[in-house]
């Protein structure tokens, strides 16, 4: 595949789809991570040193996910102002609910409501860690003899103020994912006149489970403490 | 039926364009929505103005010049039609009515609901044939087996009618729905396979070169198109340029 092959708008398609697809298995290994925290704090701990701290994971996985991030973002807003440009006129008189499903049309609300949630969330845990890590050199992962990261989430879940913006921001990635799903199979070419409707379906499934799997663990640290 | 139309008038293209009010009275509910627009023109010229420019010709449903985006819809609120074969008996008593050029900037406005969409010819021109080499001893199209499933999928998609329905209700005017179905009516049948490469590629380029925008899946092409030209065939025409680049 040559690269003028990306610089038509299939392959921005195409690239927009992959790296949506990339990000939605992170998120899925991210819940379940997260879950081990409800379960059990000893294996929460665990997994979160070893992703914390395994190389392959930091200076592999995490780059390339940063990357993967900056690009579907990037590429949300280039396609937004690109396609804005090919109406400059618009209709006196439109209703597009006629035919389209607002969380469709409005993907860089919902993505943009997502970006300033990943803001607060990389000030909340991700920029602590990396200064706790490789600008301290701290990498025990411990704290007064024992693992600190359960201690960490919980604490960081205290306040309700916090709790209610991370609830929103997930019900916007919900929203996001409604569309996303489906869509990135779409664009891929998977989808034909037999598997539409299960990816569509399947789609649903993700878009409502995993968000809401993020919200009942905030709930959870937030119930268990108050 | 007395009715209130706010029609786009737009004398040239280099001529900004505003939206005019014209009553009209005692409109049968049995007429075509184009049948309404030739009464007010006949009005119009009758009291010395300029009459409404609109495209038409068959007025069947079949060549696809008809257009115009009524209240909010390409070819107005019914499904599968185009605007020849709207009727006003979907409209009532008292109505206001909003009629608009197809919006895109890959079709601009010739005059009034007139607009240019021989962006879509070029597009065809590209790569929506089959080439017929005079060798002497080229096969009846007859004698090749064709799977039933493919020559239906194939027929359907060459239902589209190129109105351009799928650009204007696309939030980002998108020609993604006519391109695909163009590329897969001749892709599924045996004697479009032999171009089949060169074609999806061309014709998206083409696409891309006449300033549509980018397709986002919103499936809005789908539900106006005239024809019910499915958004399977983006999937196919997605997976088909992948393909043809992979193998370039």
């Amino acid at each position: 595949m040559s690269k003028s092959t990306f610089y038509t708008s299939i392959g921005y398609k195409i690239l927009m789809a992959l790296s949506g697809l990339f990000l939605m298995f992170f998120l899925l290994q991210h819940l379940v991570i997260n879950s081990l925290s409800v379960i059990s704090p000893d294996a929460f701990n665990e997994a979160s040193h070893f992703m914390g701290t395994n190389p392959l994971v930091q200076f592999l996985l995490q780059p390339v996910l940063i990357f993967g991030v900056v690009f579907h973002f990037i590429m949300g807003f280039f396609l937004d102002l690109k396609n804005r440009k090919s109406r400059s006129i618009n209709y006196a008189y439109n209703k597009p609910s006629a035919n389209s499903s607002w969380v469709s049309r409005n993907m860089i609300i919902s993505g943009l409501t997502v970006l300033a949630f990943l803001g607060i969330h990389f000030v909340d845990f991700w920029i602590p860690e990396i200064s706790t890590k490789y600008i301290q050199g701290d990498m025990s992962g411990m704290h007064n003899g024992e693992f600190r990261y359960f201690h960490e989430l919980h604490e960081k879940f205290a306040a309700m103020p916090r709790v209610i913006a991370y609830i929103i921001a997930f019900i916007f990635l919900s929203l996001h994912l409604l569309h996303g799903f489906q869509s990135s199979f779409q664009s891929v070419g998977v989808s034909t006149s037999k598997t539409r409707m299960t990816f569509y379906k399947f789609g649903n499934i993700f878009a409502i489970i995993v968000p809401t799997g993020f919200i009942l663990i905030a709930l959870f640290h937030f119930i268990t403490q108050h | 039926m007395n009715l209130t139309l706010e029609i786009w008038r737009q004398k040239s293209n280099s001529e900004k364009g505003a939206l005019e009010t014209y009553p009209i009275s005692e409109v049968s509910e049995d007429m075509s929505f184009l049948e309404m627009l030739d009464v007010l023109n006949e009005e119009l010229i009758e009291k010395g103005i300029d009459p409404v420019a609109f495209d038409h010709d068959c007025r069947e449903g079949i060549c696809g010049m008809c257009s115009l985006y009524i209240n909010g819809e390409a070819h107005g609120p019914d499904r599968r039609v185009t605007t020849c074969q709207l009727h006003m008996r979907k409209f009532k008593d008292g109505d206001t009515i909003f009629i608009e050029p197809f919006r895109a900037n890959a079709f601009p406005v010739v005059k009034d609901l007139v607009v240019d969409r021989s962006a879509f010819d070029r597009i065809q021109q590209a790569g929506g044939f089959v080439s017929v080499n005079t060798s002497g001893n080229t096969q009846d199209a007859n004698t090749i087996p064709i799977p039933k499933d493919d020559a239906d999928t194939a027929f359907d998609a060459a239902t589209c009618i190129g109105c351009g329905a799928c650009v204007a209700s696309c939030k980002n005017s998108s020609a993604m729905l006519f391109v695909s179905a163009k590329v897969s009516q001749f892709s599924l049948l045996p004697q479009g396979k032999v171009e089949a490469k060169e074609r999806v590629i061309n014709m998206v380029n083409k696409m891309d070169e006449e300033g549509f925008g980018n397709c986002t899946n919103t499936g809005a092409c789908e539900v106006e198109c005239p024809k019910g030209i499915s958004l399977d065939n983006i999937s196919r025409m997605n997976r088909e340029f992948i393909t043809a680049n992979v193998k370039k």
